[in-house]
């Protein structure tokens, strides 16, 4: 199999073949083959009588020692699944709001409300008492009321979803009851000898997921916007290539944006860059990876170096003198790529440290002082770096981030405020076809970026408006679709017409995997703005994972499916050992939400099945046919 | 001739061999597909119980093979190289031959009537439980390169 589609990435591989420490590719070609029984999800490792096996090929009606069947141990290792997922979203929303609480209270060096409008707005919606409050105290009051929400209903922002789909919750007992509560019931359901009702289980895991996307991940999302800044459309770099071989690197990675907005600030300032000079540096050039990358890009257009399995490449270009990571996505391979160069790897948070790595822990309060800290580290290797050994790719792309529900529309037909009619009236013409959310990980078992790009530009053909987050959206940025003229080269006729009224990219870049929260807000205001049916499950949208990877894409995935979306999820998170629970999260779903998961392996025949859903929920709709269907289906012959 | 050889102190009763043997020996050879098969593919291959150890075990291939002397007919029989096969279109299904394996080395497929055994994966190249095998408990090669190797394990 090839390793990836990007040409900076193989170029670094080759480079670095034969002589180089193992990267996440060798171990994973180690791995194979794969378990089986792990692979479909028929493996019980839940209580000390196991591990139990169901085997795959024997005769029906086996079970585990507790006498579990196969049904609920894939239920079960499912929902612990997305549990996790869900867990690692929602702690991340937490610190935030722990973040914003202290900064309200003047305790959080540096970190002040950067957006008082959006502050207001949420205060609103969270039935926060304004009354003529100044920012900081509202801001106190808001960040407790996010706080609430973690032990205890209700999840205020669950009412931004149309009455519909909040009417589907409620019937089928889908009303998470607080966040904290959801994740800690999922993991004593699956304790052993809880429960044994695999449907039970997974509508569990559903309630678990739409506490994180309409939850955790909302409250992360947003009040990074009040904390941050709410991002604007704003241009910048992707690729290994923004790697600089003159001045000091220092690579953000991980998911939070608190440390790395200030890290990102100290590298700016006057102080430090002549420190810089003195050691022979020509400036100090801040990049990232993953969702810390996203978050700085979205805000403050930061270039992005990679996505997920970029990491351990951005360290083999040898140009990197410092990687500081935060939290989630961050590989414990890492460790020994550093040793090999004078990179110095530094973790930050309490929560995630590497043995023999340097831990400078992240404190609110001195948050400006860590941050000075970590960039002076950083200077200081630059003398240390070995030009030999360094190999930077020249491949950088250009692209435009930083679009919200706010402000994508914001741009659109010349109106004063923000509105979505010109999407709907789109998407009603037919010259969009539909709406599709490519998201999602990398995966060492997908061909690196390959998924993203197939799918992305066969939907792109086809008159779909790609909206993306995370690693799925730096894997088409790399490849250059989120540029707007893209649109001229690979969108389909409709798409493009849409594209070169508003200038807008074919692919809409919305931010990190918290933000899938953006995309969920946006298909409300779809469904509000009116004219496409009354449910989220109404409108000619669906949703792709192509490369999914963490468990955190599992909560997502069913969070979408659990709103009503048609979403296709791939590799499968490990339930195709159980029929009955494949056969309910493909279909039984569909008769409670609307959402359903297809777990099509091929990119090319997911984005068919997203196409063939849009054209469906069109003729439903009484929409007429995509208006350049034949024509743009007969520019663009699906390939293989 | 080359053999199947198992180093029963590695085996750690993991059964990937078992699904890699089931895999190879399905219409589709892809795990995902292999296990909605029907009838189902059935693995060559078992980890048993050893005298409270686990083992994984195929047909040995024995030079005195009993299965052979005990098929009524015709199915079960040698090779050119002298190694005991199995010609399925001659099977009746009496499972004489499973009764008299000495290591309870041979499948009854109930579905198709017929017994199977290890084919060393019609020897085209390594069987696929030894590639499998993620502790190298299963090894292929001569007797001699077996007793090395073991030795090198001890």
């Amino acid at each position: 199999m090839r390793r990836t589609v990007d040409r900076a990435a193989e170029k670094v591989l080759d480079a670095a073949a034969g002589h180089a420490p193992a990267t996440v590719w060798d171990r994973s070609d180690a791995m194979e083959p794969r378990c089986g029984f792990g692979d479909l999800g028929i493996c019980c490792t839940i209580c000390l009588q196991g591990p139990c096996r169901i085997d795959p090929f024997g005769p029906p009606g086996q079970k585990g020692c507790c006498g579990a069947d196969v049904d609920t141990i894939a239920a079960r290792n499912f929902l612990r699944a997305v549990a996790a997922g869900a867990a690692a979203h929602s702690d991340h929303g937490r610190d935030i709001a722990g973040t914003l609480l202290h900064a309200a209270k003047g305790e959080a060096g540096g970190f002040r409300i950067a957006d008082p409008v959006k502050l207001a707005a949420i205060a609103k919606e969270l039935g926060v008492d304004a009354g003529g409050l100044a920012p900081e105290p509202l801001a106190e009051k808001v960040a407790l009321a996010c706080l609430d929400q973690f032990p205890r209903a209700p999840l205020p922002f669950m009412n931004r979803a149309p009455e519909a789909l909040r009417k589907k919750w409620t019937k089928a007992g889908l009303r998470p009851k607080g966040i904290d509560r959801e994740i800690v019931e999922a993991l004593h359901r699956t304790h052993e000898g809880v429960d044994v009702d695999y449907r039970n289980i997974l509508l569990s895991g559903m309630r678990v997921a739409l506490a994180d996307g309409w939850g955790g991940s909302m409250l992360a999302t947003e009040l990074s916007d009040v904390l941050f800044g709410s991002p604007s459309p704003i241009r910048s770099k992707a690729n290994l290539g923004v790697l600089k071989a003159d001045e000091v690197n220092i690579v953000v990675h991980g998911h939070e944006p608190a440390l790395s907005d200030m890290v990102a600030r100290a590298a700016r300032e006057g102080e430090l860059l002549e420190y810089a000079r003195q050691r022979g540096a020509r400036g100090i050039n801040v990049c990232g990876l993953c969702c810390t990358s996203i978050e700085l890009l979205m805000r403050q257009g930061y270039p992005v170096a990679g996505n997920f399995l970029s990491q351990e490449l951005s360290l083999l270009t040898g140009s990197v003198e410092l990687m500081v990571v935060d939290v989630q996505c961050v590989m414990p391979g890492l460790a020994d790529i550093a040793n090999c160069f004078h990179t110095e790897l530094v973790t930050t948070s309490p929560k995630a440290r590497m043995p023999g790595v340097t831990h400078i822990e992240f404190d609110e309060s001195k948050a400006r002082l860590t941050a000075h800290q970590i960039v002076r580290r950083a200077v200081d290797r630059f003398p240390q770096r070995r030009r030999d050994r360094v190999n930077i790719p020249d491949e950088t792309m250009d692209l435009v981030a930083g679009f919200t529900v706010e402000n994508i529309f914001s741009n659109l037909g010349g109106t004063f405020r923000s509105t979505f009619r010109p999407l709907n009236d789109a998407i009603i013409s037919g010259r969009l076809r539909g709406v599709a959310a490519v998201i999602g990980c990398n995966n060492a078992r997908v061909t690196h970026d390959e998924g993203h790009l197939a799918m992305t530009r066969e939907l792109l053909a086809r008159d779909v408006l790609v909206i993306q987050t995370g690693c799925s959206a730096t894997a088409c940025a790399k490849e250059g679709f989120l540029r707007p003229e893209a649109a001229i080269g690979i969108a389909g006729r409709g798409l493009r017409e849409i594209c070169e009224a508003v200038g807008i990219p074919p692919v809409i870049h919305m931010g990190s995997c918290v933000d899938n929260s953006r995309i969920l807000r946006a298909l409300c205001e779809v469904v509000r703005e009116g004219g496409l049916g009354e449910d989220i499950s109404d409108l000619p949208v669906a949703a792709a994972a192509p490369e999914a990877m963490s468990e955190k894409a599992v909560s997502i995935g069913c969070y979408a499916v659990a709103s009503g979306i048609f979403t296709v999820f791939s590799p499968p998170p490990r339930v195709e050992g159980s029929r009955n629970v494949c056969e309910f999260l493909t279909s039984g779903m569909e008769e409670i939400t609307g959402g359903r998961f297809s777990f099509e392996r091929d990119p090319l025949k997911g984005a068919a099945e997203m196409v063939a859903h849009m054209d469906a929920k069109r003729t439903a709709l009484g929409l007429p046919p995509a208006m350049y269907g034949a024509e743009t289906a007969a520019a663009a012959p699906v390939e293989g | 001739m080359k053999r199947i050889y198992v180093a029963a102190a590695r085996c750690t009763a993991c059964r990937t061999c078992e699904i890699a043997c089931a895999v190879e020996h399905s219409l589709s050879r892809n795990l995902s597909l292999a296990i909605a098969e029907e009838p189902r593919p059935v693995a060559r291959v078992r980890v048993g119980n050893a005298g409270g150890r686990p083992l994984a075990l195929q047909c040995r291939f024995c030079e005195d093979s009993p299965c052979v002397d005990a098929c009524k007919s015709g199915a079960m029989h040698r090779d050119d190289a002298g190694a005991p096969q199995i010609d399925r279109e001659r099977c009746v299904g009496c499972w004489m031959c499973i009764m008299v394996c000495p290591f309870g080395a041979i499948e009854a497929d109930r579905s198709r009537k017929v017994a199977l055994k290890c084919d060393l994966c019609a020897a085209a190249g390594t069987p696929v439980c030894v590639e499998a095998c993620p502790t190298g408990a299963l090894l292929y090669g001569e007797r001699e390169e077996f007793v090395t190797a073991l030795e090198e394990i001890r």
